[in-house]
């Protein structure tokens, strides 16, 4: 099997996801700058949501297609609910209070929606049934599922339905010119309020589609799911310039990229029996079972937060970003 | 009845108070100028009656009150305000920005005619229409703040030193601008730093000092005052 090709493939995928997600915070911090830390809970109320309605549904006659369909849409509008109920009733009340405060509350807000998943669905993970017969393509010496397939699609599809309406209709632009000066955006008449409202629903529905996706993708559904996916996302924003659309697309991507291939090398390069000389002192052990591995494909979580810290250092304003992020 | 008139309007910016009590109007279609040295509160001024501050008095515009109104509605009733410093969208295109000013109306005919008169008063504005507004020059980026504010087709135009930062060239084809918007019925209130300019210009003026209303008169009448002179128009 070609690992390199392998593992670019599966990069691709859980890089979409994350670019996805990575939207939903680069939008609405690109408007208010507020990092919206309950954004991966609503992926996750996404993903739990489209689960209880898949489940509902599969012993009926009705289409696979059809159903996770249905699952989909309405997970869309509970998340995009969810967003709105948060912008209105969390952060409106705080926008002119010290930048402290609404992050603070949007870390409480995360964990009000993790406890009330919790209640829900209750602890146990759910299986994500398999809706979409699971066969592999052979591309080169590697595989590509219609999964696989499928998210990557539905992620460009995606994007390019986000793009066309931030950088072509008059809401996009009313949208861009509120990130950019929100007292002048007042001044052309436009309900800036009205923008940052829209801006939550629309990273919400994002959101939820994505949430769907990964489900799928791991074949599960739980109420922490949100926490490190969100946190990757976030990430994946910030590589790429947060506030920064392209940025936030263009870093999922890497994003992803870096750790399939980070996961798919790691235990390679950290054999301790490829080592010059370290593999003379552990020639026994490397004899008895051929590898000492350091550190395992378990340490796969490790690279996205190794790029934030790197990039953090390095290039603080992102890939695609023009200013410094001044404002935490 | 004025077209807008204010009512010991009063802003504070924490304990500070900037406006201490104006009153003032801008009858239809006229050319007010308000002067004043650095501080003396015209900005903020100006921001409170587009309802960008918070300010205690009454404010009335076309017949109706607007004190409690948010920006973004009262701009529907044909008021534009031209921010100190411009307030381009620099990461916006020319176009874009120009379709901003239109952002409140629904008339596509009227907007594409608007949008063609602006063009033809400011030429610039037409050859860089694609171009990022943040990469305009500053006389430029003066322009199209000017020909963003009329893309609304205001009743009333507010402009915030039009002149700032801008060569003596410069100055005289913004200035030119201005007069031909006046020409077409749009009533203006300048804030300027530069009395004689903005004296010239203006049929009336108000002067401003510390928060305060010091004087109101026909321009005329302030050009040849003493104390304006020695204040304002260098003696
Ligand atoms: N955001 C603010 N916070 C605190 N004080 C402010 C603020 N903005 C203005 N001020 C103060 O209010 C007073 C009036 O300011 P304002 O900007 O209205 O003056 P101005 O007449 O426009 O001056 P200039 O000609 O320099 O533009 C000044 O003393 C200024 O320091
Ligand atoms: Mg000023």
């Amino acid at each position: 099997m070609d690992i390199l090709l392998q593992q670019l493939i599966n990069g691709l995928t859980t890089g979409s996801v994350y670019a996805i997600v990575a939207l939903g915070y680069t939008m609405v911090y690109g408007v208010i700058q507020l990092i919206n830390f309950a954004h991966g809970e609503i992926v996750m109320i996404g993903a739990m949501v489209a689960v209880s309605v898949i489940l509902a549904l599969t012993d009926t006659a009705l289409p696979p297609a059809f159903i996770l369909l249905t699952g989909v849409l309405a997970a869309m509008p509970v998340c995009m609910i969810i967003g709105l109920a948060l912008e209105r009733l969390a952060y409106r009340p705080l926008r002119k209070a010290p930048r402290l405060a609404p992050l603070i509350t949007a870390i409480g807000m995360s964990i009000i929606l993790q406890h009330v998943a919790l209640m829900i669905w209750g602890r146990d993970p759910r299986a994500f049934p398999q809706l979409i017969e699971n066969a592999s393509l052979a591309v080169g010496g590697a595989a590509i599922s219609t999964v696989q397939i499928a998210i990557i699609a539905t992620s460009c599809v995606m994007m390019a339905g986000l793009s066309w309406f931030v950088y072509r209709t008059r809401f996009g632009i009313a949208m861009r010119a509120t990130a950019e000066n929100l007292a002048i955006a007042e001044l052309m008449g436009i309900d800036t309020n009205r923008v940052i409202a829209a801006t939550f629903a629309v990273g919400a529905a994002l959101g939820a589609v994505a949430g769907v996706m990964v489900g799928a993708y791991y074949g599960v559904a739980h109420y922490t799911m949100g926490f490190i996916l969100g946190l990757k996302a976030f990430s994946a924003a910030v590589l790429g310039g947060i506030g920064n659309l392209p940025g936030a697309m263009l870093g999922g991507l890497v994003l992803g990229l870096v750790e399939a291939l980070g996961t798919g090398y790691i235990g390679e390069l950290t054999d301790l029996c490829h080592w010059p000389f370290v593999a003379e002192a552990l020639a026994e052990r490397c004899h008895a079972d051929g590898h000492v591995v350091l550190l395992g494909s378990n340490y796969q979580d490790v690279f996205a937060f190794l790029v934030l810290v790197l990039v953090l250092i390095f290039r603080p304003s992102g890939l695609l970003g023009e200013r410094v992020a001044e404002r935490a | 009845m004025p077209l807008m008139e204010a009512l010991d309007l009063k802003v504070h910016y924490g304990g500070i108070a900037a406006v201490k009590g104006v009153s003032f109007a801008v009858e239809e279609g006229e050319m007010v100028c308000l002067i004043g040295a650095n501080g003396a509160g015209k900005t903020s001024t100006l921001k409170a009656l587009a309802r960008l501050l918070p300010a205690t008095g009454e404010i009335r515009f076309a017949g109706q009150r607007i004190d409690g109104m948010p920006t973004h509605r009262l701009i529907r009733l044909g008021l534009a305000l031209v921010p100190e410093g411009r307030g381009v969208f620099a990461r916006l295109t020319v176009a874009e920005n120009l379709a901003m000013g239109a952002y409140a109306r629904e008339d596509a005919a009227g907007v594409a005619e608007d949008l063609a008169r602006v063009y033809e008063l400011l030429p610039r504005l037409a050859e860089r229409r694609r171009q990022l507004a943040g990469t305009l020059s500053g006389g430029e980026q003066q322009m199209l703040a000017l020909g963003r504010a009329l893309m609304g087709r205001p009743r009333l135009l507010l402009l915030d030193e039009p002149s700032m930062g801008l060569a003596p060239l410069l100055v005289e084809k913004v200035f030119e601008a201005i007069r031909a918007i006046a020409r077409t019925g749009v009533a203006i209130l300048l804030v300027e730093q530069n009395a004689h300019l903005a004296l010239t210009t203006c049929a009336r003026g108000y002067v401003m000092e510390s928060g305060r209303i010091t004087l109101a008169a026909p321009s005329a009448e302030l050009l040849a005052d003493a104390r304006v002179r020695a204040a304002y128009l260098g003696g």
